[in-house]
């Protein structure tokens, strides 16, 4: 293998280990060392990777917002209604929380709730615009079909991605009464009723 | 000493606003331009032949200049048709241009009636049955107007004998290559992402709200400037659009959008690239670019 291939392995498990560390025990309780000795690694080592840990934290909503972004890239580029991907993106959403919740977690919990590490470098969209493109895609797609109703962006996109959130923070809670997919019926129905023309 | 030939260049109006004329009339160097020429005949300038023998069929013709959209029957001058008295100069000319989008793709006199008009070999982007015979002799040169040194570059090249390079509807790719987008002075605001939200303003980009058409409008009008010093975007108007095909377009001053998102995304541009790229840029405030260019209070 190529040194830069292993680079990249290595800076990924640094990124996957890091999500956990963040997601489970928070931004501020995580420190570099916690992070570096998970991966049997030196600090300094770490270090060559990711110069601070706001920019490890930046690089792992980019990571995952790519993550997403992909998962609903592939449901985008499928011939069926806006009602069925709906559904799906639902789906993907829900079974990512099921499978991987430091992933969504990481999102609502890290870098919903720590804006000042995000404000220099991860401003507005930038950091999450692999998942923002694709949603914004999916909607453009919908309203030119004719399938959704034509109104603001953020209304809509506040609709749906404030719904999934909700659900996830309560799942996370520990106050839903269900397993989340018992919800993913009944959510996208109402998120397509609620956008649909 | 033998005088140099001159090519014969004959005028010809089917149906028209004059538009065209008057466009070129505006030209600063225009008896410059026609002294290369003969003009056999002009709707409004001196020329040597009148109306009576073009219609006769007489005239002599190396450039024959067209205006106007086209109707195969029903559109008679002094009793004739005017589409066959064009098409009996056009079997004969060496070079034939098609002067402003009307006689192009058929333009605004086309929304009279959209079955039975038409531009001379285009009808929007489809071919006419005029194509194929007089394809090998066409120059394409839309614009509502034209702009009368688009016209003036093409008559010098052909009087110089030099070749034009064409586009697929017959544009010379020196005027036509660019967008409308190319050269407009608001091409920071575009790229930042921040709309003029009014008309005649110098600040902000036309494109997002006010219905600009300039990224997926081929054309020159930021490069070589109308009356040598402006453009509708220069002064806060938005693009029309009028060189292409689907001139005239409906709700002129209004961005059609998907949720926010442009429903057309300018020309060659891929969709998932554009929006990436937008979303970012709009995260970002730039003081320069929300804050008036001139004081005008003062």
């Amino acid at each position: 293998m190529k040194i830069a291939e292993k680079k990249a392995l290595k800076r990924e498990s640094i990124i996957q280990t890091a999500l956990q560390l963040f997601s489970a025990n928070g931004f501020h309780k995580t420190t570099i060392p916690d992070i570096a000795a998970k991966l049997h690694m030196s600090v300094g080592n770490l270090y060559n990777y990711f110069s601070s840990k706001d920019i490890l934290a930046q690089e792992i909503i980019k990571y995952t917002s790519e993550v997403l972004g992909e998962e609903i890239k592939k449901i985008n580029m499928l011939d069926v209604s806006a009602k069925e991907k709906i559904k799906m993106i639902v789906t993907v959403y829900f079974t990512m929380a099921e499978e991987k919740p430091e992933m969504i977690e990481y999102f609502l919990r890290v870098y919903l709730s720590n804006r000042e590490v995000f404000s220099d470098g991860c401003d507005g969209m930038v950091c999450v615009s692999g998942f923002i493109t694709e949603i914004m895609i999916f909607f453009d797609d919908a309203v030119s079909s004719g399938e959704l109703r034509n109104q603001d962006f953020f209304s809509a996109f506040g609709l749906f991605m404030g719904y999934l959130g909700g659900m996830v923070f309560l799942k996370g809670e520990g106050v839903l009464p269900k397993e989340i997919a018992y919800y993913i019926d009944d959510i996208s129905r109402n998120i397509y009723n609620a956008l649909k023309v | 000493m033998e005088q140099q030939y001159k090519p014969k260049l004959l005028w010809l109006q089917s149906i028209t606003c004059n538009g065209n004329t008057h466009s070129f009339l505006n030209h600063p160097e225009l008896f410059s331009i026609l002294s290369h020429f003969e003009l056999v005949h002009h709707p409004v300038l001196e020329s040597s032949f009148c109306m009576q023998e073009l219609i006769d069929g007489i005239l002599p013709c190396d450039i024959l200049i067209i205006e106007g959209a086209f109707m195969e029957k029903g559109y008679l001058k002094s009793g004739v048709e005017v589409s066959s008295i064009i098409e009996h100069y056009a079997d004969n000319a060496k070079h034939i241009i098609s002067a402003g989008t009307c006689a192009t793709f058929g333009g605004i006199f086309k929304q009279k009636d959209p079955e039975a008009i038409s531009g001379f070999c285009f009808d929007e982007e489809e071919k006419t049955r005029r194509y194929a015979k007089y394809a090998s002799k066409l120059i394409s040169l839309p614009g509502c107007p034209i702009h009368p040194k688009w016209l003036s570059y093409v008559l010098l090249m052909i009087a110089n004998d030099r070749k034009i390079s064409l586009d697929a509807l017959h544009r010379p790719v020196e005027l036509y290559g660019y967008t409308v987008h190319t050269g407009c002075t608001r091409n920071e605001y575009f790229e930042w992402k921040i709309d003029a939200k009014n008309f005649g303003l110098k600040e902000g980009c036309l494109f997002y709200e006010q219905g600009c058409q300039g990224p997926y409008t081929r054309g020159s009008c930021n490069k070589i400037l109308w009356n040598d010093m402006s453009s509708k975007t220069r002064i806060g108007t938005p693009c029309f659009g009028c060189t292409e095909p689907t001139f005239p377009q409906t709700e002129l001053f209004h961005t059609k959008t998907n949720m926010g998102i442009p429903a057309t995304m300018p020309l060659g541009i891929p969709r998932r690239a554009y929006l990436t790229l937008t979303g970012v840029v709009k995260s970002f405030k730039i003081k320069r670019f929300s804050e008036r260019l001139m004081e005008y209070d003062r």
